[in-house]
C-alpha cells in the first residue's frame, strides 16, 4: 500500500481496494518503524488521522467521496494548523499551538485528506540540510549519513521514505527542489503568489512559496489543484483563474523549447553531474523537444541578493517571537529588555541567529542603499534575465544542485558553502517563478534532480514536461535500498 | 537677545473605521482587555495583514480637504522596535509615499487675521496597543483592544510662532476630522493626539534652532500650556549660553513643565524597509474624484457663507461654524425661524450655556433645532416673550416636555397682545390710580418717557402675559388723550 502514488491511492480508494482507515493504519505502523532513523516527523497525529480516515470512510460509504477523500498526507511544520503544534523546527515555537488552520491545511482539510502529522524542517526554512532543526536532523532514505537537503528535508524524506505518499512543503530559495532532488522525488515551487502564505510562517515574505513533494508529477498536480487559488486573507496571493493541473499532463512535448543557460554548466557542476542532466536532455530531445542554449548573466547576482533580502525580511518577520505573547519564554526574566534577550538567545539557533543580524545590519541607517536597495536592483535584473529568456523558450533546465546529497555536518561550518547550495535555485525565488525538481539520474547511487523552471503561472507546462519524463523514465520510482 | 519660536506638530488621528486597518476586529473603544485583538492584531506567527479600504478612503478625504496632492502610489513600510504593546516587533506605516502629500490649512489669529499653515504630509499607519502598569504585582499587563486601530499622522511644516497659534492649529485639524466624519476627536480617549516639535532661533535667523520633541499631549489648553513651559526651559538654556538637547520629552500637566525621556525610550535605528507582506496601494483619479463628491461643506466655507449667505458676524460665523453639530442644529433651527441673527444669539448663548453646565455634546441634549426653531417663531409672531421664551426652552432642556406650543399653554406662557383686551386694562389701570396720573400729567412732556414706567409695571402686574410692546403703545395713547 504505502508503495502506491496519491493517483493510485485516490482509485483504489473508489475501487474499495483497502480503504483509507487500512491505508492510515499501515503508514502509521510505517512511520513508528522507520522514522526513529529518519526523523521527518515533528508531531505525529496518530488519532486525529484515524478520526479524519474514519470520517472520509463514511462519506464514501454515503456514496459523498470526492477524489481526495481519505488520501493521506504531511504537513511540514512551518504550516499552522489548528489545535496541533506547529514549530518551525524551532525551541521558540515548541509549544506553540496555533488557533487556526493555514489555508493551505484547511483547504486539505475540506477536500477530505487525511493528515499523518508535522514534518521537520531546518529552523524557520532557514538552511539546506535540515540540520538547523531543533528537533534533530534529518536522515537522507537513501543514505542515513547523509542530508535531505533543505529546508522541507522531512517532507522529502518522509516521501522518498515511503511513509506519506505526498506532502506540503515550502521554497525560499530552493527550500522544496534541492531536498526534492537530494531524495529523489518530485518538488514543485509554484508561482509567487499562486499559493495562500496565510498561516504559513514567514521567513521571507517576498519569496516564500507554498508548494509540493510527491512521487510523481501526476501527484503534483493533485495536490496542486487543491492548493492553488486565490485568499482574500493574503494580499500578495493572486487573484487568477486556477485550471485543472491534470488536464495538460499529457499533452505533447513535441516541439517544446528547452532553454540551457549556461551559466548552470560550468565548472561548478562536476562532470558526472553535468551528464545526468545531459541525459535527461536527451530523453526530451527523443520527444521531440528542441533544445537551445540560453544565457542568464546575472545568476552569478543570485545568492548576494538574496542573502540580503531574506535575511532582511526575517529579521523583521521573526520579531514577534519576543516571548512575550506565546512561545518560548526564559525564565525569571528581570525586566522587559532581559525577557527579549534572553528569550530571542535561548530560543533561537545560531543559523536564525546569524539571518537575524545580516538582516538587522543590512536595514540598518546608512546601510540600507548599499545592500537591501542594490539587492532589490538586482532582483529586477535577474527577473529580466527570465524574462528575456522566455520570449525564445518554453521551459528552461539544468541541474538542482552542484552535488548529491552531502555528508551531515561535512558543509555545517562553513555557511558559506552550504548557502552555494541553492545556487542553482534561488534565483527563481527572486523573479517569482515557478520550478521543479524531478529525479533524473544517480551519481554514487544517490539520486540526482533535473530542474524545469517555467515562466508565471505555467505551472501546467512544467507538470506536463515533468509527467512526460516520468513516463519515459523510472527514475522517479526507484527506492532506497532499505526502505 | 530676542527669540523667534518655532513650533510643528504631528498630529494622529484616529480613523473611525469599524474594523481595523489590517484585520477584521473592532474598533471599539472601551472592551475588555485583549477582547478585540484577533490573531493578526497578536501579531501570532503565519497571520497576514489585509489593508482596510476604509482607512484608505478616509485619508483621501482628509487630504481632499486640506487642499493637498494624493498619493496615487502609496507604499506601506515596516518601523522596526521592540516594544511589549508593539506585537509584531515593528509597526506598518508610510515612510516615503505616504497617502497624503502637501497640503494646507488656514488658522485664525486674534487680531482676527487668518494664517495659512502648510502640511507637510499625512500617511495612513497602525497604532500600538497599551501597556498596563498597575495592579499586575511588578509586572506590566499588555491589553491589545487599540493595537491595529488606524491611524493617520498629520505633519506640519515648522510654521508656528506661538503656543497660541499651534493651539489654534490643533483646534482646526480636530474640527475638520470631525466635520469629515473620519475621526471621532474624543481627546480624553485619545482618539487625537499630538507631538510637538519646539526650537528657539534668534530672532532674524534663518538656520533653525535645535528642537526638542513633546510626546503625547492630549488636550488644546496643554498644547499650548505645554509649548510655553518648553519655549521658557529653552530660553531660560539660551540666554545663559546653554546648549538645547535635541530629545524627545513629556509634559507634566500638574507641574506644568516638560521632562526628559530616558534616552532608551527614544534612541532607536527603525531599519526601515516596505512591507513585503502588503502591495502598493495604487488609485487613479477616478476613485479620488469619488471620494472628492462626498466631502462635506467644511468649517472655511461654511463661515464665509454664514457672512454672506446669513449676514452674521465674522465671530459668530467663525464659532458656530467650528463644530458641525453646532453648525447643522443653528442653521436648522435658523431656517425655521428664518431668523438667522436671532438664532446664532441663542444657539451661541443660551444654547452653549446650557451645553457647558451639562457637560455634554449637542446631540445630547434634549431640546432639538426644530424646537428651538419653533420657539423663535413664537418669539417673533408675538406669542412669547423672551422670558417666557427661556421658560419654555429651560422646560426642554429638563425634560418636562418635547411640545413647543404645549408648554406655551400649559406654562401659561402665552402673551396677549390684543389691543383691545390691552386697552380695557390699561383703562383699569387708569382709572384705579388717579394719583399717578396726576403727577404723570404734572411731568413735563420731555420726561414723561420715564414716568411712564409704572403703569407699565401696573399693567403687568393686573395681567400677567401681555405684550409689553403693545402694553407701551396703548398707554402712550391713552395718557396723550388724557393731556
Amino acid at each position: 500500500m504505502h508503495n502506491k502514488t496519491i493517483a493510485e491511492i485516490s482509485r483504489d480508494l473508489a475501487s474499495g481496494e483497502y480503504s483509507s482507515t487500512e491505508l492510515t493504519t499501515d503508514l502509521l505502523n510505517r512511520v513508528k518503524q522507520l522514522d526513529g532513523d529518519i526523523n521527518s516527523f515533528i508531531t505525529v497525529t496518530d488519532e486525529q488521522a484515524l478520526a479524519q480516515a474514519k470520517a472520509a470512510d463514511e462519506r464514501r460509504a454515503a456514496g459523498n467521496a470526492d477524489a481526495w477523500t481519505g488520501v493521506p498526507i504531511a504537513h511540514k511544520d512551518i504550516f499552522c494548523t489548528n489545535g496541533v503544534l506547529t514549530t518551525c523546527g524551532s525551541k521558540m515555537l515548541s509549544n506553540f499551538e496555533a488557533p487556526y488552520d493555514a489555508t493551505v491545511v484547511s483547504k486539505f482539510n475540506d477536500a477530505g485528506a487525511v493528515s499523518l502529522g508535522k514534518l521537520n524542517m531546518d529552523e524557520f526554512a532557514m538552511g539546506s540540510s535540515n540540520e538547523s532543526s531543533f528537533f534533530g536532523p534529518v536522515a537522507n532514505p537513501w543514505d542515513k549519513e547523509r542530508v535531505p537537503g533543505g529546508s522541507s528535508g522531512g517532507s522529502a524524506a518522509a516521501v522518498a521514505a515511503r511513509l506519506v505518499p505526498g506532502a506540503t512543503a515550502t521554497d525560499t530559495g530552493g527550500s522544496i527542489r534541492q531536498p526534492a532532488a537530494l531524495c529523489g522525488v518530485t518538488g514543485l515551487k509554484p508561482t509567487y503568489g499562486r499559493i495562500s502564505r496565510w498561516g504559513m510562517i514567514a521567513y521571507a515574505s517576498s519569496l516564500d512559496q507554498a508548494g509540493t513533494i510527491t512521487r510523481t508529477a501526476e501527484d503534483a498536480a493533485l495536490m496542486m489543484n487543491v492548493m492553488a487559488g486565490f485568499d482574500p486573507k493574503d494580499s500578495t496571493s493572486v487573484d487568477r483563474e486556477v485550471p485543472d493541473y491534470t488536464s495538460s499532463l499529457d499533452n505533447s512535448i513535441e516541439g517544446m523549447t528547452i532553454g540551457l543557460p549556461k551559466e548552470y554548466f560550468r565548472d561548478d557542476l562536476s562532470a558526472d553531474m553535468q551528464q545526468q542532466v545531459r541525459n535527461a536532455i536527451a530523453e526530451y530531445e527523443k520527444m521531440g523537444a528542441k533544445v537551445k542554449e540560453i544565457s542568464l548573466p546575472n545568476t552569478h547576482l543570485a545568492i548576494p541578493a538574496y542573502y540580503v533580502i531574506a535575511p532582511s525580511e526575517c529579521s523583521a518577520n521573526l520579531s514577534r517571537m519576543d516571548g512575550v505573547r506565546f512561545g518560548y519564554r526564559c525564565e525569571d526574566p528581570k525586566d522587559v529588555e532581559d525577557l527579549y534577550c534572553r528569550s530571542r538567545g535561548e530560543g533561537f539557533g545560531n543559523e536564525v541567529k546569524r539571518r537575524i543580524m545580516i538582516g538587522s545590519y543590512a536595514l540598518s541607517a546608512g546601510f540600507y542603499d548599499a545592500y537591501y536597495k542594490k539587492a532589490q536592483q538586482v532582483r529586477r535584473l535577474i527577473r529580466n534575465d527570465f524574462t528575456n529568456a522566455f520570449n525564445d523558450v518554453d521551459v528552461i533546465m539544468g541541474p538542482v544542485t552542484p552535488t548529491p546529497a552531502f555528508k551531515r555536518g561535512e558543509k555545517t561550518s562553513d555557511p558559506v558553502e552550504m548557502y552555494l547550495e541553492d545556487i542553482f535555485t534561488i534565483a527563481l525565488n527572486l523573479a517569482g517563478l515557478p520550478g521543479m525538481s524531478v529525479p533524473c539520474g544517480q551519481v554514487n547511487n544517490l539520486p540526482v534532480g533535473l530542474q524545469l523552471i517555467g515562466n508565471f503561472f505555467d505551472e501546467g507546462r512544467l507538470l506536463n514536461a515533468a509527467h512526460k519524463f516520468q513516463q519515459a523514465t523510472d527514475w522517479h520510482l526507484k527506492t532506497p535500498a532499505d526502505i | 537677545m530676542e527669540w523667534e519660536v518655532v513650533i510643528g506638530l504631528e498630529i494622529h488621528a484616529q480613523l473611525a473605521t469599524k474594523s481595523k486597518i489590517f484585520s477584521g476586529a473592532s474598533t471599539a473603544y472601551g472592551a475588555d482587555a485583549n477582547t478585540q485583538a484577533c490573531a493578526v492584531d497578536l501579531g501570532l506567527p503565519g497571520v497576514l495583514p489585509v489593508f482596510n479600504e476604509d482607512a484608505l478612503r478616509m485619508a483621501v478625504k482628509f487630504g481632499l480637504a486640506i487642499d493637498a496632492e494624493i498619493g496615487l502610489k502609496s507604499v506601506f513600510d515596516r518601523k522596526n522596535y521592540f516594544y511589549p504593546d508593539s506585537p509584531k516587533g515593528y509597526q506598518t506605516t508610510q515612510l516615503h509615499h505616504p497617502i497624503v502629500g502637501m497640503g494646507h490649512i488656514e488658522i485664525e489669529l486674534d487680531n482676527g487675521e487668518t494664517k495659512r499653515i502648510n502640511v507637510t504630509r499625512a500617511h495612513l499607519e497602525e497604532d500600538a496597543g497599551k501597556s498596563v502598569h498597575e495592579g499586575f504585582d511588578g509586572m506590566s499587563g499588555i491589553d491589545l483592544n487599540r493595537a491595529g486601530t488606524p491611524l493617520i499622522e498629520i505633519v506640519s511644516e515648522p510654521e508656528m510662532r506661538t503656543a497660541k497659534e499651534a493651539a489654534a492649529y490643533f483646534k482646526k485639524m480636530h474640527s475638520i476630522v470631525t466635520y469629515l466624519g473620519i475621526c471621532d476627536g474624543d481627546l480624553s480617549q485619545g482618539s487625537m493626539r499630538c507631538d510637538c516639535n519646539v526650537s528657539l532661533r534668534p530672532k532674524g535667523q534663518e538656520e533653525f534652532g535645535t528642537r526638542t520633541e513633546i510626546k503625547n499631549v492630549n488636550s488644546f489648553r496643554n498644547v499650548e500650556r505645554a509649548i510655553n513651559a518648553e519655549i521658557e526651559r529653552q530660553m531660560d538654556i539660551l540666554e545663559d549660553g546653554g546648549k538645547i538637547l535635541q530629545e524627545t520629552r513629556l509634559y507634566d500637566a500638574d507641574k506644568n513643565e516638560t521632562r526628559a525621556m530616558r534616552s532608551k525610550e527614544v534612541e532607536n535605528d527603525y531599519r526601515y524597509f516596505p512591507c513585503p507582506d502588503l502591495l502598493p496601494v495604487i488609485i487613479d483619479q477616478d476613485y479620488v474624484d469619488a471620494v472628492a463628491a462626498t466631502l462635506p461643506e467644511l468649517p472655511n466655507a461654511k463661515r464665509t457663507r454664514f457672512e454672506s449667505e446669513h449676514g452674521l458676524s465674522a465671530t459668530d460665523a467663525g464659532v458656530l461654524a467650528a463644530n458641525r453639530e453646532l453648525a447643522d442644529f443653528f442653521e436648522t433651527a435658523a431656517k425655521a425661524a428664518s431668523d438667522y441673527k436671532l438664532a446664532a444669539n441663542w444657539v451661541q448663548g443660551d444654547v452653549s450655556a446650557a451645553l457647558n453646565r451639562l457637560e455634554i455634546s449637542i446631540g445630547e441634549l434634549s431640546i432639538t433645532a426644530e424646537q428651538l426653531g419653533r420657539i423663535l417663531q413664537l418669539i417673533k409672531d408675538s406669542t412669547l416673550n423672551n422670558g417666557g421664551a427661556k421658560e419654555v426652552f429651560n422646560a426642554l432642556i429638563d425634560g418636562k416636555g418635547d411640545d413647543v406650543d404645549g408648554l406655551v399653554d400649559s406654562l401659561g406662557l402665552k402673551q396677549v397682545s390684543d389691543t383691545g383686551t390691552i386697552e380695557e386694562i390699561v383703562a383699569k389701570v387708569l382709572a384705579d390710580n388717579p394719583k399717578l396720573v396726576e403727577g404723570y400729567l404734572a411731568t413735563p412732556v420731555e420726561k414723561r418717557g420715564k414716568a411712564m414706567g409704572p403703569f407699565i409695571g401696573l399693567t403687568r402686574k393686573a395681567a400677567a402675559g401681555v405684550n409689553p410692546q403693545v402694553v407701551m403703545e396703548v398707554l402712550k395713547k391713552k395718557l396723550e388723550e388724557l393731556g
